[in-house]
């Protein structure tokens, strides 16, 4: 039956509809700055939204939105293709290109849209795509849909690359690699220096997807290449302008002329309606910001490393280094669903991560950190934690 | 080149392992349906099979293998 693929779904909602949570989808009943929000009537630390220098809520940012709702309307209408193109859009493409460097830019509407896209339309029939294994449903998504040969190597592995690689003998010159600067459930950072020595042995071309990096790695905020050294190495660069920058869109930069012939052939691009120009301006004005401030940055690096030195002083099992994405490994299911109940009456919004969207089998509480969070949010944020271990929710014995 | 009962004996021997309903392996087996292999598994187990004949497997094919006579089948084909 055409439903029958959705049972194992409707069973997981029914489950959460009975201990009356409701994790996915929870309602920001209003948002009262970049850190705090009403979740369920209750006020609340926002500790999960990728807001991470908060600029969703700057007063520059807001006003910028303001003035281009004002100029050009409420939205476009229309495809880049078509109506959509405004003065606006093509800014935007000539400021994020000069932020990376580069000549060459595509603003798209999402940032899900960008990396689907490209991953899309790069590689077509005939060719090779190598995948990190662990990455995100948009590059799953695009390369199912390139009719490229996909080829997964392990995690941040650079040497099954290279194994892998050496395996397609001549065709790894015309390969497409793609990895991502931090992988956003773990906040776990890609090996780009080796990954990028892979690339020019065996030759093939780099993506990186720098959406939960940029703003957040590299001396000027460009991401995991530029904090890598290898920038002249990659190909083409995605993000969003969804985190760091606290609007929504999506790019993708390339010091490759060619990427303009390519803007023609991807359907993420041609055939949805371009971003309205608010939303442009504030992303404009995001950018602006993160340039001319980089103490953000810094303000960003002190909040991940004290509720990462806190949240693994408490026991608990976090990732191999501070990120600005802190997953808490939680036993199982129904300890996880709890967990983020508690932490959310306890004060503390984050996100609940469940297996196919969690790289491997694992169940994850996910805390995002923000530039804009106090020092005194990020202790109540470990104090939630540490209540979930009183309680019993997390056993120390068996995570730690 | 490899002979089809090669490849087949390889992957009996191979899924051993994770053989834990102690099947009699066929190449009519279904790998996720009869053994029950999780996804992770699917994935570990491919790795294996990539390392010892040399080969990538893309993950294109994955969704017309379902017996171990199928894999077997395109893992011959990849090699040869």
């Amino acid at each position: 039956m055409l439903f029958d693929k959705f049972q194992s779904m409707a069973s997981f909602q029914a489950d959460l509809a009975e201990r009356d949570i409701a994790p996915f989808g929870a309602v920001a009943e209003q948002i009262l700055s970049a850190t705090e929000g009403t979740v369920q009537g209750k006020n609340v630390i926002l500790a999960g939204t990728n807001n991470y220098l908060g600029m969703s809520c700057d007063p520059r940012c807001i006003r910028a939105a303001q003035q281009a709702a004002e100029q050009w309307g409420t939205g476009t209408t229309g495809s880049r293709l078509a109506n959509g193109s405004f003065a606006e859009h093509q800014a935007l493409e000539t400021e994020i290109a000069d932020f990376y460097g580069v000549d060459h830019a595509i603003v798209f509407s999402t940032g899900y849209s960008a990396t689907m896209g490209m991953c899309a339309t790069l590689a077509g029939p005939g060719e090779t795509i190598l995948l990190d294994g662990d990455s995100h449903a948009s590059i799953y998504s695009g390369v199912k849909q390139s009719g490229a040969e996909i080829i997964r190597f392990k995690h941040n592995n650079p040497e099954d690359l290279a194994k892998r690689m050496r395996r397609l003998g001549d065709r790894a010159g015309s390969a497409l690699i793609i990895a991502e600067g931090i992988y956003s459930m773990l906040g776990d950072v890609a090996p780009l220096k080796e990954i990028a020595a892979v690339k020019r042995e065996y030759g093939g071309y780099l993506l990186v997807d720098e959406a939960h990096s940029m703003g957040v790695l590299g001396q000027t905020g460009r991401g995991a290449a530029q904090a890598a050294g290898v920038e002249d190495d990659v190909d083409f660069s995605v993000g969003t302008f969804s985190k760091s920058l606290g609007s929504i869109g999506g790019f993708c930069v390339s010091h490759h002329p060619e990427l303009e012939a390519i803007r023609y052939c991807i359907s993420a691009y041609i055939f949805t309606a371009s971003s309205s120009p608010s939303v442009v301006a504030s992303t404009r004005e995001a950018l602006r910001i993160i340039t001319a401030q980089p103490e953000l940055r810094e303000n960003l690096w002190n909040n991940a490393h004290q509720l990462y030195d806190g949240l693994k002083a408490l026991g608990l099992g976090v990732g191999p280094s501070a990120s600005p994405v802190v997953a808490v490994e939680m036993e199982d299911r129904s300890a996880t669903i709890q967990g983020w109940q508690a932490l959310l009456d306890a004060g503390v919004y984050v996100n609940l991560v469940v297996p196919p969207a969690s790289p491997s089998t694992n169940f994850l509480l996910r805390n995002s950190v923000s530039a804009a969070h106090s020092s005194a949010q990020i202790d109540t944020i470990i104090a939630a934690y540490a209540g979930l271990i009183e309680n019993g929710v997390i056993s120390i014995d068996k995570k730690a | 080149m490899t002979e089809y009962q090669e490849y087949l004996d390889f992957l009996y021997s191979a899924l051993a392992a994770h053989n834990k309903k102690s099947l009699v392996l066929t190449e009519e087996i279904s790998l996720v349906a009869d053994i029950g292999l999780s996804s992770l598994e699917v994935m570990e187990f491919i790795e294996k099979i990539e390392d010892h004949f040399d080969i990538s497997i893309p993950l294109n094919i994955l969704p017309d293998v379902n017996t171990i006579g199928d894999l077997a089948k395109k893992v011959r084909e990849l090699n040869l």
